[in-house]
């Protein structure tokens, strides 16, 4: 190799004056603004974040809504159902008062159902989503930065968690939780129906993000920066949440916008087969649970909350695909 | 690969061991008396009492589920009450429907099989299928179509699918009858004419996932030198994706479809309620809704070792795939 | 002479090899190293790859804990440390990493980056943290006003030269310097190597220079220590070992350089066979799988590194070159050993010891 000292400092020169990125724009774009402005070029992701904004907007505003609307989700109207408790009229008795018709038998109104509907399950999905990322951020962190015991019970628990049957155990639980606690008569409250789910999809679901914030670690431990912390004496709080945790955000955001509505459907799952809510508190399974039952007789019933239900879902798993896609540019394409 | 084998297995069982142990205790340890349930209404405390008894409910919980587990390998005595002398794979025996647990999981196990396994080969070959497909199409109205199909299956509930199904194809159109379970040797036609929509409706939801799963590995797999090298001697391009490509990119679909299908024989608890079909899920269904402890345990127990069982298939597939798997 | 600002004796790591849960052997990465440095001296590490050179570095700055022996830094025994009683020593003692790729965190930005080792060790500059890191910053060579950018803005060297200011924050006595350049371009590399020196000669820093490129090392080093097998096979001033070498695995070395035509009559000497595994490396002189010079005794007795005259140069050889031998007729003589029957010699009484 030449070592001329004359070429090395005419190089140098160069290298540090003038080939700098972007000439006179001194501040630079951290990879966080790279992937914004991705995103933000990006048709799908803003179609899908309407989407979703318009969701969370209504379910913000249930009560106005409803006070708008003029009409309540327990409210009846018996006398628009025929004989056989069928709702009169067109399409499942869809009118101007009643925007998606009415429920048959009971004859409540379906639009102010789904609305509290959609309230419910993305409560649940998103309270549910927050509480898995945070235990699984911290103890995929710990393991796979750790090692160790930690790190081999951490894994021993995910395998586990794999190996039991979420819907059947869900299934068990759920009643026998709330048998303990209010006795064969008492009624349950909502709001316990709503904690125990979320209970239960944090205790399944935290292992997925730990899983995979572990094996990002691992490949992160492995890299120069870390240890230039540790050899200028960084302790582990500076090297988790300054060193790994700022590398850590786009498989954790990622994985976050895809859980949601994995939560919402297993929601819908478990209410459908009639262990999440109870009738008493309206959501998007326990509405076509009901509505299965007149499959035939009034179709529309079935279409509502499906389609809602489809369109929600699919807006997150849109967002999350383009999220997935502005954070890491080179992965799908 | 024999001690990998029998690494694997010893792993395994003992993941068993711990679901069994952690579903015992959460289900036999919760206040739940089954007995009260058994008993007609006029049963006196004393006889309550002596059934208790009599089903050693009252012993302390790790006599119990010695006794559990002892019934499972041996074989066990349970008493007149239950049917005295039960064989080998004891599971015990159901307070609700007086039989067996072991002969009601041996009557509803053929259902979930006949809808898993036809579904699964159909989500498979359609999903790995439509990925590679949309991969080497990169770009074009086909690959489009294939992103959007597979978003769409993604975001589907399958309830609402079957739903759909049933009215277009049963109540509407009446091309199918009303889906039920024939045994496969009594009448084959019968058996599938019966399960079909819940094999399309399960493959069209799953097939997304590994539509997507598969698209983006076969890129990846693509873009990687070897690939180019092969290319750049001089093989066909069938050759290299066929041969070189699809068995890099492969492996992790593998991966995933162990542990799915090994999660779909655990019950599909769905599926057999939307169509109204008595397999392993809906059985396990009815138990908790029954309180019927035996019977919520059997099935618990029978989708972990599917679980399991799938998985040390996927690691022994991976390493027959994989070389460098099996030196670890 | 100086007290030594680094001194090292006996230095060992083995890491345990394991399959499933029994431990099945162990890497003999670092087997037994000593040497020391002096302030403001530079020592350059040499040896081909897996030589358990860069294991050395990171043991030096204490990101691995050793085996067994002893490390002394300025009169201070480290070898166990904790990180609270390495802490005020972390100051005077830093490393600079070979990938400058890998070795800057892509989520900060330049500015943060170099402060990191301030932060960590709660220090405030007079001026503040800011002014210190575009001080640093120029001192190497970068535009003090790049201070908000992110390392992916960068080119490699210019990601090296913020490695290097990182280094200097907290003004150490001594730096590691694990393959600073040998992921960089050829024509990147002289002006990082010069700035090196040129920081080592205004802020009288030593180093420990880590490198396989014996150019390299030549240009930037005043003492060379030659690694094999995680053993020093030679060590000495510069000039000693560059053009009076006198472990034959030196000699190779230096052989392969393609311009150093002063070892001419024997010209290249080609080493055959690879370099056994740390694993399991071969009893007594671990170079004798290769030495064209090996005989009875270097299978069954280690040479221990022995100082030759007043010159400061030591080898560990039992037929070590004479004294000036740079280019006598010392490996013309190979010859006289004919090398099948020295290899199989060797090789068996190797087979029976390890076995």
């Amino acid at each position: 190799m030449s070592l001329s000292p004359v070429e090395g400092v005419a190089l140098a020169e160069i290298e540090s004056t003038g080939d700098g990125p972007g000439g006179s724009r001194v501040v630079g774009r951290s990879p966080g603004q790279l992937a914004w402005a991705r995103l933000r070029r990006d048709r799908t992701a803003l179609v899908s974040a309407a989407m979703l904004v318009f969701f969370l907007l209504v379910a913000l505003v249930v009560p106005l809504i409803e006070a708008l609307y003029g009409i309540g989700p327990r409210e009846q109207f018996q006398s628009r159902l025929d004989g056989f408790g069928m709702p009169l009229g067109y399409a499942g008795g869809v009118t101007g008062e009643h925007w998606f018709g009415l429920e048959p038998g009971l004859g409540r109104d379906i639009f102010i159902r789904m609305v509290h509907g959609l309230r419910t399950s993305l409560f649940i999905a998103i309270a549910a989503a927050v509480i898995t990322a945070a235990i699984g951020v911290v103890l995929g962190t710990l393991a796979g930065y750790l090692g160790g015991w930690l790190d081999a019970v951490v894994n021993w628990v995910t395998d586990l968690t794999l190996a039991m049957p979420f819907l059947i155990i869900a299934l068990a639980l759920t009643p026998t939780i709330a048998l303990r606690l209010y006795g064969q008569r008492e009624e349950v409250p909502p709001t316990f129906q709503i904690g125990v789910l979320i209970a239960i999809f944090a205790l399944f679901g935290w292992t997925s993000t730990a899983r995979l914030v572990r094996g990002q670690v691992i490949a992160l431990r492995e890299r120069e920066f870390v240890e230039a912390a540790r050899a200028s004496g960084a302790g582990l709080g500076h090297m988790l949440f300054r060193q790994l945790l700022p590398n850590l955000w786009a498989p954790i955001l990622v994985s976050f916008s895809l859980a949601v509505p994995s939560y919402i459907t297993s929601e819908a799952a478990l209410s459908f087969i009639g262990v999440g809510l109870t009738d008493a508190t309206p959501s998007f399974g326990r509405m076509i649970y009901r509505s299965l039952d007149y499959l035939q007789t009034d179709p529309a019933y079935v279409f509502f909350p499906g389609v809602t239900i489809f369109a929600l879902v699919f807006a997150f798993n849109l967002f999350g695909d383009a999220l997935r896609d502005a954070l890491d540019p080179k992965s799908s394409r | 690969m024999a001690r990998f084998l029998v690494k694997r297995l010893l792993s395994a069982t003992l993941t068993l061991f711990a679901v069994s142990v952690l579903s015992f205790l959460m289900f036999f340890a919760l206040p739940r008396d089954p007995v009260s349930g058994m008993c007609p209404k006029n049963c006196n405390p004393e006889r309550l009492e002596r059934v208790r008894q009599e089903l050693g409910l009252r012993d302390p919980l790790v006599t119990q589920y010695a006794g559990y587990m002892k019934g499972i390998v041996t074989g066990r005595d349970l008493g007149s009450a239950q049917g005295g002398r039960c064989d080998a794979p004891c599971l015990g025996w159901s307070y609700v429907t007086n039989e067996a647990v072991s002969d009601t999981i041996a009557r509803v196990l053929p259902v979930t099989l006949s809808i898993v396994i036809p579904a699964a080969v159909l989500w498979l070959l359609l999903g790995v299928g439509l990925g590679m497909v949309s991969a080497l199409r990169r770009g074009t109205w086909l690959d489009r179509l294939a992103i959007g199909f597979s978003l769409t299956g993604a975001s589907l509930q399958l309830y609402f699918v079957g739903a759909v199904l049933l009215l277009v194809f049963v109540y509407h159109l009446r091309l199918l009858p009303v889906p039920s379970y024939t045994p496969l040797l009594d009448n084959p036609l019968k058996w599938a004419s019966g399960l079909v929509l819940a094999w399309v409706s399960l493959a069209f939801l799953f097939s997304a996932i590994y539509a997507r799963l598969s698209r983006a590995q076969m890129l990846e797999t693509l873009s990687e030198d070897f690939v180019r090298t092969a290319r750049a001697k001089g093989l066909t391009k069938p050759r290299v994706y066929g041969r070189h490509a699809l068995r890099a990119a492969i492996t992790p679909v593998v991966t995933i479809a162990g542990l799915d299908v090994g999660g779909a024989l655990g019950g599909t608890v769905i599926t057999e309620t939307t169509f109204g079909i008595q397999g392993l899920g809906r059985t396990a269904v009815d138990a908790v809704r029954a309180g019927d402890l035996p019977t919520i345990m059997a099935t618990v127990l029978i989708a972990a070792v599917f679980v399991v069982l799938a998985n040390v298939v996927v690691d022994l597939l991976y390493a027959a795939i994989d070389p460098r798997v099996r030196l670890r | 002479m100086s007290e030594p600002l680094l001194r090292v004796s006996g230095l060992t790591k083995h890491f345990p090899v394991r399959t499933g849960f029994r431990a099945t052997g162990l890497v003999r990465a670092v087997d037994g190293l000593d040497f020391a440095v002096r302030p403001a001296e530079t020592l350059g590490l040499v040896g081909e790859s897996g030589c358990g050179k860069s294991t050395t570095g990171r043991l030096l700055v204490r990101l691995l804990e050793p085996t067994a022996g002893r490390i002394e830094f300025a009169g201070r025994d480290i070898t166990h440390a904790g990180r609270r009683e390495l802490r005020p020593l972390r100051q005077d003692l830093q490393i600079i990493f070979q990938d400058p790729y890998a070795s800057l965190n892509p989520r900060h930005t330049v500015g943060r980056i170099v402060a990191m080792p301030l932060r960590v060790n709660g220090i405030d500059p007079p001026g503040g943290v800011r002014r210190r890191v575009q001080e640093l910053l120029e001192l190497v060579g970068l535009n003090p006003e790049h201070y908000n950018r992110y390392p992916h803005e960068f080119s490699g060297g210019q990601r090296q030269r913020v490695g290097i200011a990182r280094a200097l924050a907290l003004r150490p006595k001594l730096i590691v310097a694990d393959e600073p350049v040998s992921a960089l371009d050829v024509s990147i590399q002289a002006q990082v190597v010069n700035l090196l020196r040129d920081l080592q000669r205004d802020l009288g820093l030593a180093f420990v220079f880590i490198a396989h490129d014996l150019a390299v090392v030549r240009h930037f080093c005043q003492r060379v220590a030659v690694m094999y097998l995680g053993r020093i096979v030679e060590i000495g001033d510069r000039a000693d070992i560059y053009e009076r070498p006198r472990h034959p695995y030196t000699r190779a070395l230096l052989s392969a350089i393609p311009d150093a035509t002063r070892l001419s009559p024997g010209g290249r000497i080609r080493l055959t066979g690879d370099v056994p595994t740390p694993l399991d490396p071969p009893s007594g002189c671990r170079f004798r799988t290769r030495c064209p010079k090996a005989r009875d005794i270097c299978a069954t007795e280690e040479p221990a590194l022995v100082p030759r005259d007043g010159s400061g140069q030591s080898v560990a050889c039992h037929f070590p070159e004479p004294d000036g031998a740079g280019d006598l007729p010392g490996h013309d003589g190979a010859g006289d050993f004919p090398e099948p029957d020295g290899r199989d010699a060797a090789g068996t009484s190797g087979a029976e010891v390890t076995a």
